[in-house]
């Protein structure tokens, strides 16, 4: 019963981990860059929606949309001015430079919201299925992030601007060639791994405290489950941050919560030398 | 080869005048040199894998970190000091050496996810391993006796040797056949293997290089501070202010690495002063704008072209139109 109680929480957490990680695979696998503003972005996304539901009482349900759209709006702009200049560049060019942004917005969200933890309490109580206990406020959690991982498989899958960054993914020459602005696409990309981030960071608002100390260990999440999961796939960041999730779990019940953590980096890091395409080895985005 | 032998000159120059702070200037000023030479060390490091072969390494502060706590537990276990620094500086290298066999088969951003993933693995590590590492209270260890001025340049002495020790090594490296197979490498990797240069032993050659110093440097660090914590030796801030010197100075020179670092320095203590809150906003604007106006460094700027375009403003450089 233990152990069962253990797996839930895993898939619990692993839905939210892959919605983490989505938006940071899609950037990974179309542009080719290690997005290292990702962390931060959730970050800001919890700021937003925190704010507006202490200073205006609006439920981060209603925030959502309007988070989300910021964030796409700011990812969009920036990689319009900033990243695609370099989105040729070798890695250490353009890692070094998300790098550069990441600190300076994070910098801000320091000086401004100052590191105190804040939550969003909605205080829903917790069920009980058969022994199994779990908090509603995460069990909604979770089900947002996942109807949000399916939209966006969904958006992937049936809207001509979905398809159209798929085949910039394939061949970005070819899709040129076939009338597809591939800087408008890297830009809408990049967007949309800001949106997911934002969306990402309401739904953590509401389970976890936020507080930027929390940025590195986010981005240090999506790293593991885009490793796990394989690039730039929908499916394969769901299966990375469920597998993540259940192994975190798993972790933390034998050798101690703090070392969750380790694992999880072990874990990548032998995945990276053993099978770096990832378990699902998928390389296309389908 | 004459640029060459003025770079050389200008590293000569600028020993002396880190030597020298204790004659002319503060106490402040000799801290400073102090952390100069031991960022220069750093950055000299990271230039064997980042800039001659390419590597976009992210591993500095993990080798740093491992030499201050190899260091200090060795200290503490009743080791001399200075031994205590050999004994710091090979274990690192060892460790390099053994990991880099693993990663370096990786490229790109796996080799860039993986080198910053050890960081944390090993941050974790120490901070988790509470009975021998004290966890995250810390480690301290003794002081030096004399005094604060005669232990800073005691300390100035000892970085600046090592950062000499660095550099000579550097210039060996660029002059000789490894260092033309490391540029093959950095050039096209798989062109560099068909030709005859043995890869593998090459990049991990330089993997090691890039962390031997640094454990000297963190062990002599853990010694001149006199307490270290895992947050403070496995900073993700060096990690990246490393590379960013050495970009800013010119990654694969020989003197890139030591204007980088002074050059970063003197921007720091110019905005830290005034701006004590946006420390990291100002290493995120320095890679900015590094980025954009600086994609070969200081050195890498042609000085012709901007006496020129200083000297006729109205006109603009030629270019093929």
């Amino acid at each position: 019963m233990a152990y069962l109680q253990t797996l839930v929480n895993g898939i619990v957490l692993g839905a939210l981990y892959a919605c983490l990680a989505v938006g940071f695979s899609l950037v990974w696998g179309v542009l080719n860059i290690v997005n290292m503003l990702h962390g931060s972005l959730i970050v800001l996304g919890g700021y937003l929606t925190f704010f507006a539901w202490q200073g205006y009482g609006i439920y981060p349900l209603l925030a959502l949309p309007v988070v989300a759209l910021l964030l796409f709006a700011l990812g969009y702009a920036l990689q319009l001015a900033v990243i695609n200049r370099v989105v040729s560049e070798p890695v250490l060019t353009t890692l070094t430079l998300t790098f550069g942004l990441d600190l300076i917005l994070y910098n801000f969200m320091t000086v401004y919201y100052t590191a105190t933890p804040r939550r969003v309490t909605l205080d829903l109580g917790a069920i009980d299925i058969g022994g199994i206990v779990m908090p509603v406020d995460r069990l909604f959690g979770m089900l947002l992030a996942l109807v949000l991982t399916a939209l966006l498989y969904l958006v992937m899958r049936r809207s001509r601007i979905g398809r159209a960054i798929v085949a910039v993914r394939m061949d970005s020459a070819a899709a040129a060639l076939m009338g597809i602005r591939v800087n408008r696409i890297y830009a809408v990309t990049f967007g949309i791994g800001a949106l997911m981030a934002g969306a990402t960071g309401v739904i953590f608002a509401m389970v976890y405290p936020v507080t930027t100390n929390l940025a590195g260990i986010y981005l240090g999440k999506a790293f593991v489950v885009c490793v796990i999961g394989g690039l730039g796939s929908v499916p394969g960041a769901l299966a990375g941050g469920i597998v993540l999730g259940v192994i975190e779990s798993f972790a933390g019940q034998f050798f101690g919560p703090q070392h969750a953590l380790t694992v999880g980096f072990v874990l990548m890091l032998v995945l990276l030398v053993v099978k770096p395409t990832g378990l699902t080895g998928i390389k296309g985005y389908e | 080869m004459m640029t060459r032998r003025w770079h050389y000159v200008l590293f000569v120059v600028w020993v002396l005048a880190l030597a020298t702070t204790p004659l002319w200037a503060s106490n402040y000023i000799v801290r400073l040199a102090i952390m100069i030479a031991m960022y220069t060390t750093l950055t000299l490091s990271w230039n064997f894998i980042g800039g001659f072969t390419g590597y976009p390494s992210f591993s500095t502060a993990a080798f740093f970190g491992l030499g201050c706590y190899a260091g200090a537990l060795s200290q503490r276990s009743g080791v001399p000091m200075v031994l205590a620094w050999g004994i710091a500086t090979l274990f690192v290298g060892a460790f390099a050496a053994a990991l880099g066999a693993i990663i370096l088969r990786l490229r790109g951003h796996y080799f860039a996810i993986g080198s910053i993933g050890i960081v944390e693995v090993v941050r974790l590590v120490v901070s988790s391993w509470g009975s021998l590492t004290g966890g995250g209270d810390g480690l301290n260890l003794p002081l030096l006796s004399g005094g604060p001025n005669a232990v800073a340049r005691i300390f100035l002495a000892v970085m600046i040797a090592i950062m000499v020790v660095t550099f000579v090594v550097t210039v060996i490296v660029d002059r000789n056949r490894f260092g033309y197979g490391l540029r093959c490498i950095q050039q096209n990797e798989d062109a560099a293997d068909m030709v005859g240069v043995d890869t593998t032993r090459y990049k991990v050659i330089a993997y090691f290089l890039s962390a031997l110093f640094c454990g000297t440097v963190g062990a002599a660090y853990a010694s001149w501070i006199g307490y270290i914590d895992p947050n403070d030796s496995f900073s993700i801030i060096m990690t990246i202010k490393v590379p960013v010197m050495c970009l800013l100075g010119g990654p694969g020179t020989v003197l890139g690495p030591v204007v980088g670092t002074a050059a970063f320095t003197l921007l720091e203590e110019v905005f830290w002063a005034n701006f004590l809150d946006y420390n990291r906003a100002i290493l995120g604007a320095v890679i900015v704008v590094l980025i954009f106006f600086l994609p070969g460094g200081l050195l890498g700027l042609s000085y012709r072209d901007i006496a020129a375009r200083i000297a006729k403003p109205h006109r603009r450089p030629k270019t093929a139109s």
